[in-house]
């Protein structure tokens, strides 16, 4: 059997209740608590917990989807390959998540919803290829040569997008902050008050995103086996 | 015989299948001549630097998809089933990268004259230029001749190459595009060091992950 959804941690329920206390912590201290006055950005700092807490649980679910996508070719157990297809389509809604804050909160900080900046193209071909990841999907109707070759093209992006995202921004100035000279949080930047509603809402939204995922992945199951019967 | 021995054997192979049917390579010719011709007459000879490296790598990309679409294709099922008992996945994707990289950059270097001809500009560092070519050229060929093989297990759609390729290209082409603009404006080879070794570890990896990948493509 698979070993996520027979794994007792995805049945558990105290990581769950973890992601619920991290993101009302979030909700709440993201608005109420307090943050620099840092010119530029002012209040609007907030969005850090909010927009860049997305792109972390999307790289999770990515990393997710290469890691069982790998698992699958390796073992050829279609459970496996259906945490990568869910957890695809979790990576799929945090990216849209992350672009949605990410275009509002630079329509007033930058002035314009939409910039040549390299992490914002790199994020417009993430889209892409994880649709494309779906169009093949759909595009083969044998389950199990579809696994595979899904399987197969998974990987391969996630290495292109790994060098798209993380790579190729650090060779070019970038309008975010704390890059190219803009104001932002770095490690001498954000303060004390500010990590401590950070790192909360990293690991709840991440939580949130694999709980979303596991369930999506226990239903496909059950559906699954009420089918054979 | 020895690994590299057949990869050497099947390469030269395809290369005598390609020219016992001219067809399909002359058509490949006059597709690129033909998309050069339509952005001659669309510019009127009114084009700057940047526009001229876009333009020439835009048309490289969709001559390219057009060039290695067929490469699976083109196999008939007897073909195959030769290969699948006489070859290794590992030696097929070798040599179908390797010959579709020779293809891909005379193809370019066609391309290039041809763009010279009509749009004359001057490139300060011409050396950059041709190595900016050929790295392009082995990184099109490696990430469209492994989609190419996804692609042919994939119920053979025409547009899923270009769906499933481009994405993945994006980092490629982005990095290509600024290197030959800095070879065109005569930068130091100082200036584009950097870029060049990132070009080579991406074509690196993709070939790696190519001849990782294929033989779980091929055993289906």
């Amino acid at each position: 059997m698979d070993s996520f959804t027979k794994n007792k941690i995805a049945r558990a329920w105290w990581w769950k209740i973890i992601a619920i206390i991290c993101l009302v912590y979030t909700c709440y201290y993201g608005f109420i608590g307090n943050v620099p006055a840092m010119v530029v950005l002012h209040e609007t700092i907030r969005n850090l917990y909010f927009h860049v807490t997305m792109w972390m649980a999307m790289m999770l679910m990515m990393l997710i989807n290469a890691i069982y996508s790998i698992k699958y070719l390796s073992s050829l157990n279609k459970y496996d390959d259906l945490v990568a297809e869910e957890s695809g389509k979790m990576a799929m809604v945090f990216s849209a998540a992350g672009l949605i804050t990410g275009m509002v909160w630079a329509n007033y900080t930058w002035g314009a919803p939409w910039t040549n900046d390299p992490q914002l193209n790199g994020t417009a071909a993430t889209i892409l290829m994880y649709a494309a990841y779906f169009i093949l999907r759909n595009a083969i109707p044998d389950e199990n040569k579809k696994a595979k070759i899904a399987g197969v093209y998974a990987i391969f992006a996630f290495v292109m997008m790994f060098v798209f995202i993380m790579v190729i921004p650090k060779m070019y100035n970038s309008l975010h902050p704390g890059k190219g000279g803009n104001p932002g949080f770095n490690k001498y930047d954000l303060d004390s008050d500010m990590r401590m509603v950070f790192y909360p809402a990293v690991i709840g939204w991440c939580l949130l995103g694999t709980w979303l995922m596991s369930l999506k992945v226990r239903i496909r199951r059950i559906k699954e086996i009420t089918e054979e019967n | 015989m020895s690994f590299t021995n057949k990869v050497v054997q099947l390469v030269l192979l395809e290369a005598r299948l390609e020219w016992k049917n001219k067809q399909s390579i002359t058509a490949l010719l006059i597709y690129s001549l033909a998309s050069i011709f339509v952005t001659y007459l669309a510019f009127q000879q009114t084009i700057d630097l940047t526009t001229w490296n876009s333009l020439f790598w835009l048309i490289m990309l969709f001559a390219s998809t057009n060039a290695i679409a067929k490469s699976f294709l083109q196999d008939s099922k007897g073909l195959q089933l030769y290969y699948y008992s006489m070859l290794s996945p590992k030696q097929l994707i070798l040599a179908k990268i390797i010959y579709n990289l020779a293809l891909l950059s005379g193809l370019s270097l066609i391309n290039f004259f041809i763009f010279q001809i009509v749009f004359p500009i001057n490139i300060d560092q011409l050396g950059q230029y041709l190595l900016s070519i050929l790295l392009g050229s082995i990184g099109l060929s490696t990430v469209l001749t492994m989609v190419a093989g996804i692609v042919s297990k994939a119920n053979n759609n025409a547009a899923l190459l270009a769906i499933l390729g481009f994405p993945l290209l994006f980092p490629l082409l982005s990095i290509i595009i600024q290197c030959s603009m800095n070879a065109i404006n005569g930068f130091d080879w100082m200036v584009n060091q950097q870029l060049f070794i990132v070009l080579i570890s991406l074509n690196l990896i993709t070939v790696l992950l190519s001849y990782l990948l294929f033989p779980y493509l091929w055993r289906e």
